[in-house]
């Protein structure tokens, strides 16, 4: 009996536990491998150079700079989310009727996909010319049109890439929002109410986001990852055939075009996947523990 | 038991439905084989713009009797994708390449072409067979020759009362006079012409990328001084950015978005069937005492990857195409876009660049083209790209930009020499 377990045990995990070696821990091995070699145009490289490629990383301007774009980048994203779907979350908490519906709606841009939706928002809302649709409202008050991702100073493109994603993943957290809203016991309300407590912001702040916490560390901590992650809509909002430019490249964008572009210095680009995933190892560590990860709504 | 035994089955199924589905897209056979027997060759092309391209490499491919060609037509990022292909056994045989760059040529991951090309040599065109030669070798073939121009309306500059511009001021002032609220005076692509213009400006002040001598093209004031005048376009918003389309499709100057457009020679069957004679072609003007005007030229190659199980049969099929049949390499240079031929005696016969402004094209290119270096590497060509944006966007200063590119590309052009 033992053992036809064991097969069954195989017979499931065993496909997926091959994937998952053969996709995500040979290449994690070999690329920090990489990391110590003169990899330029090859993964069987000969010239080792030790810490080198990690030097010169951290030497690059242009890496640092994109460190630093990630944290600004991050400094819109999450407020902008944690506020807008929370937003959201109590306006649909608070419906009568039509609950369902207008919870499909906002959820909806979820399934989208990222790219798609950054090819419409540089396309058709925020192209460059007088038909965009950003620029024949500006048009109606009178304004110049705006080269909204060319413009650097206003920088502009920010508004394009904060709202695309802000569209994209906003309707998904306010669904952990809302489930963490209706786990919340109405006595605690009516307590407050008898107490004296004025319905809005002083029930809000003193009731329901203390109740929600546990919900908004693991909303904050997925934020902070996905920020870390960026690429598709930057990728699909800034680049074109000759490259991408100088502002607004996050880490994953820059690492793409120093180890996969014609450059092909896999080395170096390896050297920064290294930098930049102990980066968020140890943010996302000092966050879980800084924000408690882990306790329950009740300890809260 | 018996409902296990079927589970089993099932379970059994469900895992060789698993495997066979990974291995089954490895990048060969698919559409467009080509006839012929032998050993099976596959070859890649980038996805040309231009109708009726993709069913001419299809034919070229189909006549050739010795072996069995299949042609792959890739959109996308064309560059990166066959830089990962040539890491590995399952990439082409034979492939179109904006190079060979000189690290696939140092990685040894094209094949030494030099013996194709005995006895025709001096037929292609030196300008872009140079880039293609390292160490006296050949490491790939020039199909086409590419070039790139600066395309205007004459109606609308005359309307402005504007000359065609012959000198880097002389284009600052004319874009800001022929931009008005519906117009823009010239579109440098939606960069802001960081991307395309790469080196050209620095060839129109009289410099270069690299030198003959292996150094640093451009390490002198007047390159700071030519690429500053470059913010002043910007500044004084007379670029066209934001455009649906890029530098490479001529539709923004076509839908009258913009008065003047850098673009292609391949863009001119189009703007001449849509403009008929309201346009003009002009190099990138010359900028200071010692400047001279400017054309990029460049040719894809055909090169043959090392890691080819049939290098000999690939070579031959390469030979067949791009040395031998003179017929195919006219018609992929004439019929679809407009390219110029590699070969000097197909371009001297080639009736469609004998007139009009295609005619100016080739004698733009033969006067003043110039060909990116071999030794002006990816990594160098990156920092020279992020420090011309900066300049043209955010009005950086361009002295001290240059200075730490001139100190990447000496770091650049040094990495490569030890290797040679």
């Amino acid at each position: 009996m033992s053992r036809r377990n064991a097969l069954w045990f195989w017979v499931f995990v065993g496909p997926f536990a091959l994937g998952l070696a053969l996709f995500t821990y040979v290449p994690l091995v070999w690329s920090v491998a990489l990391s110590f070699f003169d990899a330029h145009n090859t993964v069987t490289p000969t010239h080792f150079v030790g810490l080198d490629n990690y030097t010169a990383m951290l030497k690059d301007d242009a890496f640092v700079d994109s460190l630093k774009t990630f944290l600004v980048f991050t400094a819109f994203i999450v407020p902008a989310t944690y506020v807008f779907s929370l937003s959201l979350a109590l306006m649909v908490n608070r419906l009568k009727r039509a609950r369902a519906f207008f919870r499909s709606v906002f959820f909806l841009p979820a399934a989208c996909s990222y790219v798609v939706a950054a090819l419409i928002w540089k396309m058709s809302l925020f192209n460059g010319v007088r038909f965009g649709l950003a620029n024949t409202v500006l048009g109606w008050f009178g304004g110049d049109p705006v080269a909204w991702l060319s413009t650097t100073d206003p920088p502009w493109y920010w508004l394009v890439i904060v709202t695309v994603r802000l569209w994209l993943q906003a309707g998904f957290y306010m669904i952990l929002f809302l489930a963490g809203l209706q786990r919340i016991d109405p006595v605690l309300y009516e307590a407050a109410a008898v107490d004296g407590a004025r319905p809005g912001w002083t029930v809000l702040r003193h009731i329901t986001l203390p109740q929600l916490r546990a919900t908004s560390v693991a909303v904050v901590l997925l934020l902070v990852i996905n920020a870390f992650q960026a690429f598709d809509e930057f990728y699909n909002l800034l680049s074109d055939a000759r490259g991408y430019p100088p502002y607004a490249r996050p880490p994953l964008v820059y690492l793409y075009y120093t180890a996969l572009g014609q450059g092909q210095n896999l080395g170096l680009g390896s050297a920064g996947a290294v930098i930049l995933a102990l980066v968020i190892a140890v943010v996302t560590v000092g966050q879980a523990r800084w924000l408690k990860l882990g306790r329950t709504d009740a300890d809260g | 038991m018996t409902s296990i035994s079927r589970r089993t089955l099932l379970a059994a199924g469900a895992g060789a439905g698993l495997l066979t589905a990974c291995g089954s897209n490895t990048g060969r056979g698919g559409g467009g084989d080509g006839g012929g027997s032998g050993p099976k060759l596959s070859q890649w092309y980038h996805q040309y713009g231009e109708t009726g391209t993709e069913q001419a490499v299809q034919r070229y491919a189909a006549a050739y009797k010795k072996a069995h060609v299949s042609v792959q037509w890739r959109p996308g990022n064309y560059d990166q994708q066959t830089a990962a292909a040539l890491l590995t056994g399952s990439g082409p045989d034979v492939f179109e390449v904006n190079g060979p760059t000189l690290d696939q040529i140092q990685g040894g991951q094209v094949v030494d072409l030099t013996e194709l090309l005995d006895g025709v040599r001096d037929d292609f065109n030196p300008a872009v067979l140079t880039p293609k030669t390292y160490d006296g070798k050949i490491w790939g073939i020039p199909q086409v020759i590419d070039m790139q121009l600066l395309y205007y309306r004459k109606s609308l500059l005359k309307d402005a009362g504007v000359e065609p511009p012959t000198t880097l001021d002389a284009l600052v002032d004319a874009a800001r006079k022929l931009t008005s609220s519906k117009v823009k005076g010239l579109f440098l692509g939606n960069d802001g012409g960081a991307g395309v213009l790469g080196g050209t400006p620095l060839y129109g002040a009289g410099l270069s990328l690299v030198t003959e001598d292996g150094k640093v093209g451009f390490d002198d004031p007047a390159a700071a001084r030519t690429l500053g005048k470059l913010h002043r376009l910007y500044a004084d918003k007379s670029l066209l950015l934001g455009a649906p389309t890029d530098w490479s499709d001529p539709s923004a100057l076509l839908q009258g978005l913009t008065a003047m457009q850098w673009s292609g020679l391949w863009a001119l069957p189009q703007v001449q069937k849509e403009l008929g004679d309201d346009f003009g072609v002009l190099p990138f003007p010359k900028d200071g005492s010692a400047g001279r005007p400017s054309v990029p030229v460049g040719a894809y190659g055909a090169a043959v990857s090392a890691r080819s199980r049939h290098p000999e049969a690939a070579k031959e099929y390469v030979k067949w195409l791009w040395v031998e049949r003179t017929d195919h390499q006219e018609d992929f240079a004439l019929s679809y876009g407009f390219h110029i031929p590699a070969r000097i005696s197909l371009a001297e016969k080639a009736a469609k660049l004998k007139s009009g402004p295609a005619a100016d094209a080739v004698r733009l290119s033969t006067e003043h083209g110039y060909a990116q270096p071999l030794l002006w590497t990816p990594a160098g060509q990156s920092a020279y790209q992020d420090a011309l944006s900066r300049i043209i966007k955010s009005g950086a200063s361009a002295d001290r930009e240059l200075r730490a590119v001139v100190r990447k590309v000496s770091a650049e052009l040094d990495r490569v020499k030890k290797k040679s």
